[in-house]
């Protein structure tokens, strides 16, 4: 979490929002940038209201230009109140920016109480109870997720079931051009176990993980970042979350760290979200975890182009050979050995 | 063969990052970045006493399995090429020994703590 100097004309242009949300009140107050790519940005601040100051989270985009696997954050403000509606802990959106506001386009949400840093939710003693059930509560909410009517989506969403997804990992492993006979093994293992598209395709939030999940002593409080939104297999939330490195080295506990399958599984069937089939989630698994790895490989590139010329970048790029081990485990496990996964 | 960037392309990041940044700031996230530019140099030093010993290794290895003498990198590319396109799998003769030990010589440098590596190691011992 890093803190900047507020942008002014963005500290101006939301006091003139304030004033109109909240007439003769609305001054904001700990204008703080949480997060942010080149294309999105995330802000915590407060509006001053009735009952004191509220807090808020503001998304946006200040220029105008998003990446093309971006939801587009009209259309995440959009998901979120479907999502809402249907039952699943989210923030609740409270405003949507039009040009007028100067703010850019995005949206202004609750700010939720609650943790995202894995190790303080898989060690705080504060979070033990939690712990027993966030594996069932996050198939209650993928459930929730996957559930809302896909008429009533947005047409800006885009379809990218597995067909398509896996394309596109073969490109992205083609453009870092530099060989890795496991990634090339697990590619080869992915195209020949791919499980057919669902004949409906769903709701996917596609980067359900820590991080992206508000975790509070009591359990799950909402579910973050839809960026990456689009409709696909909803198979595909149910094997990200249990990618290896997504376990923050609680490698017995699939589900992210802290639960099992087993408990992820039943609890999403039990939630209305359908049967799950364990080979189509196992597929996910290893596309999740090579996905992963040809992200750290990537950032060698990123490293060496100077776009971040950062220890912690190249350090990232080291990473990529954890992944192997896992795919191993999944596609070539040692005579013996436990499966990882 | 080793991952990139190389150790020689990361020193000179840490060298830059103690001169530029630690020298002027002290914030949290400069302490968090020192622990990452140390581990940086403890992996360099891994990567200096083993990398040519392991290389040797995997370079004997393939050059047995594929009947292809050569440079690691272009041994590494027929093998991914094979791999990716079918001609060759897990059934060609010592390609799981060779995938495993491959990858458990790039974890021994990139990051022998890793909670798989570990417990695949144990699974290795005879």
């Amino acid at each position: 979490m890093t803190t900047e100097a507020p942008h002014p004309p963005l500290a101006d242009a939301l006091a003139q929002l304030g004033g109109r949300l909240y007439p003769g009140l609305g001054a904001v107050s700990g204008l703080q940038r949480l997060s942010g790519g080149a294309s999105q940005e995330t802000w915590a601040f407060s509006f001053e209201g009735p009952g004191g100051p509220v807090p808020l989270i503001l998304r946006r985009a200040p220029g105008a230009r998003v990446s093309d696997l971006a939801a587009g954050l009209e259309t995440e403000a959009e998901l979120l109140k479907l999502a809402q509606a249907n039952g699943a802990r989210v923030p609740h959106v409270r405003y949507v920016l039009t040009p007028d506001d100067q703010c850019g386009r995005g949206f202004i949400m609750d700010r939720l109480d609650g943790e995202t840093i894995p190790r303080k939710i898989l060690r705080d003693a504060a979070f033990a109870g939690a712990r027993t059930h966030l594996a069932r509560d996050c198939g209650e909410a993928l459930a929730r997720i996957h559930q809302i009517d896909p008429h009533r989506l947005p047409d800006t969403l885009r379809a990218a079931p597995a067909s398509l997804r896996l394309a596109e990992l073969h490109r992205t492993y083609a453009n870092i051009g530099r060989p890795n006979p496991v990634f090339a093994l697990a590619l080869r293992w992915l195209s020949e176990n791919k499980p057919q598209d669902p004949t409906e395709l769903r709701l996917v939030h596609g980067d359900f993980r820590h991080g992206n999940l508000m975790i509070a002593p009591d359990g799950v409080r909402g579910v973050l970042d839809w960026e990456l939104a689009h409709l696909g297999d909803p198979m595909e939330d149910l094997g990200w979350i249990c990618v290896p490195s997504l376990r923050f080295r609680v490698i017995d506990k699939p589900v992210g760290g802290f639960g099992q399958r087993e408990d992820l599984f039943t609890a999403y069937e039990a939630a209305g979200g359908g049967h799950v089939d364990p080979a189509r989630v196992r597929f996910w698994e290893v596309f999740g975890a090579l996905q992963w790895g040809l992200m750290c490989s990537g950032m060698a590139e990123v490293f060496r182009s100077g776009a971040d010329a950062s220890v912690e970048r190249a350090m990232i790029g080291r990473r990529a050979s954890e992944v192997e081990i896992d795919l191993l485990d999944y596609i070539a496990p040692l005579e013996g050995a436990t499966h990882a996964g | 063969m080793q991952d990139e960037p190389r150790a020689a392309e990361i020193l000179p990041a840490v060298a830059r990052f103690l001169r530029d940044t630690v020298t002027t700031d002290h914030s949290a996230h400069t302490i968090f970045q020192a622990r990452v530019a140390a581990n940086a140099v403890d992996l360099a030093a891994r990567e200096a006493e083993l990398t040519p010993r392991l290389n040797e290794e995997e370079r004997l290895r393939l050059t047995q399995m594929l009947g292809q003498d050569g440079d690691l990198l272009s041994q590494n590319r027929t093998l991914a090429d094979g791999l990716l396109e079918g001609r060759l799998s897990l059934d060609t003769p010592g390609m799981k020994a060779h995938l495993w030990a491959t990858s458990m010589a790039k974890l021994a440098v990139d990051q022998p703590s890793y909670a798989s590596y570990r417990r695949a190691l144990k699974a290795l011992q005879p």
